[in-house]
């Protein structure tokens, strides 16, 4: 850290400074929230203006144009730690910007964001980048009235939220109260004669609602599977394992994960029993079954299950 | 029988991870002009637009066609969606096409988008009710199980996935508008990418894609007035079925082999691998391409992969799929089947450039989607049916 000056030198109420009509066109059209700049006898358009043309020496043609307010980074310079003099408290960049129909950059602070003192710059401070003024509401005449220079808008964010009141109807309430019983219930469609399970109450291939409720065993074999390298939130660990368990007696598979062996074992046509949660942890939901896993018994051939895949 | 419908103008945007540069209407209206200018048309020329993209939860956009209406020149014309999941680029153009074979308009409009670096196209397909717990992590996470009994069923090698990866790369190459281009892909490379769901590697596996794609479409006396050579509409085919029911197969599944039958049967196709001369085929894990070349009847059952490993469908083989690099390569899903349906038409209209099919003259486009659910085909033709 710096140490504190013991000596200090401060003129009374600061020098005055007269700007003259170029400057002060400047500062004046500055304080109306408006850039200016000057053209040369060249045709360049200098910003801020100047009252001799700076190649040729020359006076400027005391033509003025109205440049910006939106402009182009032509290089810049990241400040990782601002000085409590700096324009801004947070890690900035000062920024070379030429106005758009300018052919000169003035500098000024480019703020781009909240970060973190020491912060690196962000990817998306480049050369190249459009920015524009942020004015200050209290306008005085000079280049302070621009507090800063900001992105472009290139993005916005829309929050989304959806709220429903779902109900799922007999057949699944049905169905839920039986997984809350410990009890795996389909049903039977007199057409096909399949047991669709979970029960939906129709069969969706022949059209036609169901008759029978079949409960089914707890037990049955996987026809195919994938092994999940992504996590997820729902499954204990990666990889995890997501199966097509065929239950003995039913028509169709189910989607489950399959745990209680490494992923690399799981084999088409294992045998494999649902493992609950402890009964108290039981509600109206499938989650009381946490998984299937290996049931001590031989596989089946891929004859047999070859159908329903 | 149905008025004949030719395809004037086709246009497509660059398919890119991000497209930071275009609003989503910006987007849309970049393929649009194209496929206007391509027609020698203008907005006020349009009769109709039918619009088509994947499910509201990508983009969280609810209902885009109301917003987007006045962008794709619809102000005062019919305007309609098309919603059928990762197919609805294909069923798009066929409602579009159905409007001009029913006579009742000259020229329609349609247009196919996903942006999908606006949203998160895998948590739009995880999002479950509170009622069903489901393990599915997206779409590979769906499909990788269904690959898996393909390779049992058909007894496949496991390098197949991999060669396909690698064709479609390449063809992608010499495709201006694809957007994976990995120059010196090789078997090897792919294989050496991680599982993600295994059997599914990561580069045989879709990328994510922004991008757009538009046609015209038009009767036969708007088509006469059209500056280059129209392409003909063929056959047109749309089927569908439940994702879960007893008997379903899952691997070549019912709704892929009617509709295929449906779309042969109005072009007069019996043969598909002989009488057609290049598939765009949609093929969003390499081992979809065995797979459907069984289900769309190319080869017997089991005998996909032998046709793939044989190099039977790369851009010299007797029957090229994906020229374009397909899906494999650029993949906006909402704009997806169209693209496929939009490039079988570039070829047989000799428009396809680098990837140009020799002689190209009868050509498959083919959508599928959802729960490999939904399809929908068509054959163009260079010469009017």
């Amino acid at each position: 850290m710096p140490s504190e000056p013991n000596h200090i030198l401060e003129f009374p109420g600061g020098y005055t400074r007269s700007v003259g009509p170029v400057i002060g066109r400047f500062f004046s059209d500055l304080r109306d929230g408006r850039l200016t700049g000057v053209r040369t006898a060249a045709g360049k358009v200098l910003v801020p203006p100047a009252e001799y043309d700076p190649e040729t020496s020359e006076d400027t043609t005391g033509e003025y144009v109205e440049v910006g307010p939106a402009g182009t980074v032509t290089t810049w310079s990241w400040v990782p730690r601002p000085l409590k003099e700096h324009p801004l408290d947070r890690p900035f960049a000062w920024a070379l910007i030429r106005p758009d129909g300018a052919d000169t950059a003035l500098l000024h602070a480019l703020d781009v964001g909240v970060f973190e003192e020491g912060a690196k710059p962000p990817k998306f401070l480049k050369t190249g980048m459009r920015v524009r003024p942020k004015w200050r509401d209290e306008r005085t005449g000079g280049i302070g009235d621009i507090e800063c220079f900001l992105p472009e808008v290139t993005m916005i964010n829309a929050p989304t939220r959806l709220e429903y009141r779902m109900k799922g109807g007999r057949t699944l309430q049905r169905f839920l109260e039986g997984v809350s019983e410990g009890r795996i219930l389909g049903d039977r469609c007199p057409v096909c004669e399949q047991v669709i399970v979970p029960m939906k109450g129709i069969c969706p291939r022949d059209g036609v609602p169901t008759t029978e409720e079949v409960e089914l065993p707890h037990t049955g074999t996987v026809t195919t599977f994938a092994v999940n390298n992504i996590p997820d939130p729902r499954a204990p660990e990666v990889p995890f394992v997501s199966a097509y368990v065929l239950l003995d007696g039913a028509g169709l598979t189910m989607l489950t994960l399959v745990a209680g062996i490494p992923a690399d074992q799981v084999r088409m046509g294992m045998r494999v029993k649902a493992a609950w949660r402890p009964r108290e942890e039981w509600g109206r939901t499938m989650n009381n079954i946490k998984w299937f896993e290996p049931l001590d018994e031989p596989d089946l051939p891929f004859e047999a299950i070859k159908d329903y895949t | 029988m149905a008025n004949a419908c030719a395809i004037i103008g086709i246009g497509q945007t660059a398919y890119k991870t991000k497209r930071l540069d275009v609003s989503m209407a910006g987007l849309l209206r970049e393929a649009a002009r194209r496929a206007l200018d391509d027609a020698g048309l203008t907005w006020k020329d349009i009769d109709a637009v039918v619009v088509g993209k994947a499910p509201d939860l990508f983009e969280g956009v609810m209902m885009p066609e109301p917003y987007l209406a006045d962008a794709i020149g619809a102000t005062g014309k019919p305007l309609m969606r098309v919603h059928t999941a990762g197919s609805v680029g294909g069923s798009t153009a066929i409602v579009a096409a159905s409007l001009i074979q029913g006579g009742v308009h000259e020229r329609v409009l349609t247009i196919a988008w996903e942006k999908q670096s606006e949203s998160n196209a895998t948590w739009a397909l995880t999002v479950n009710s509170p009622f069903t717990t489901s393990l599915v992590v997206g779409a590979g996470g769906y499909f990788a199980p269904h690959i898996r009994a393909y390779m049992r069923r058909s007894g496949a090698p496991d390098h197949i996935g991999a060669l396909v990866a690698v064709k479609d790369r390449e063809n992608a190459l010499k495709n201006p508008y694809a957007h994976l281009k990995i120059p010196g892909i090789s078997r090897e490379m792919v294989e050496m990418t991680p599982m993600l769901w295994e059997p599914i590697r990561y580069l045989e596996t879709c990328p994510s894609s922004d991008g757009a794609c538009a046609m015209v479409l038009a009767s036969e006396d708007a088509a006469k007035k059209a500056p280059n050579r129209p392409a003909w509409v063929h056959g047109t085919a749309m089927r569908s079925e439940p994702m879960m029911f007893a008997g379903r197969d899952t691997v070549s599944p019912q709704g892929g082999k009617d509709c295929a039958a449906d779309v042969y049967r109005q072009a007069g196709i019996t043969d598909p691998r002989r009488e057609l001369d290049c598939a765009e085929v949609y093929v969003p894990f390499s081992w979809y391409e065995p797979m459907w070349l069984e289900n769309l009847g190319f080869c017997g059952e089991g005998e996909g992969w032998k046709l793939t490993e044989s190099g039977a469908t790369a851009l010299d083989g007797d029957i090229p799929w994906n020229a374009s690099g397909g899906v494999l390569s650029s993949n906006p899903i909402g704009a997806s089947g169209m693209i496929r349906f939009a490039e079988a038409a570039l070829q047989v209209r000799g428009q396809a450039g680098e990837h140009q099919v020799d002689g190209a003259r009868r050509a498959l486009g083919h959508a599928y989607g959802g729960g490999a659910q939904f399809f929908s085909m068509w054959i163009v033709g260079s010469e009017k049916p």
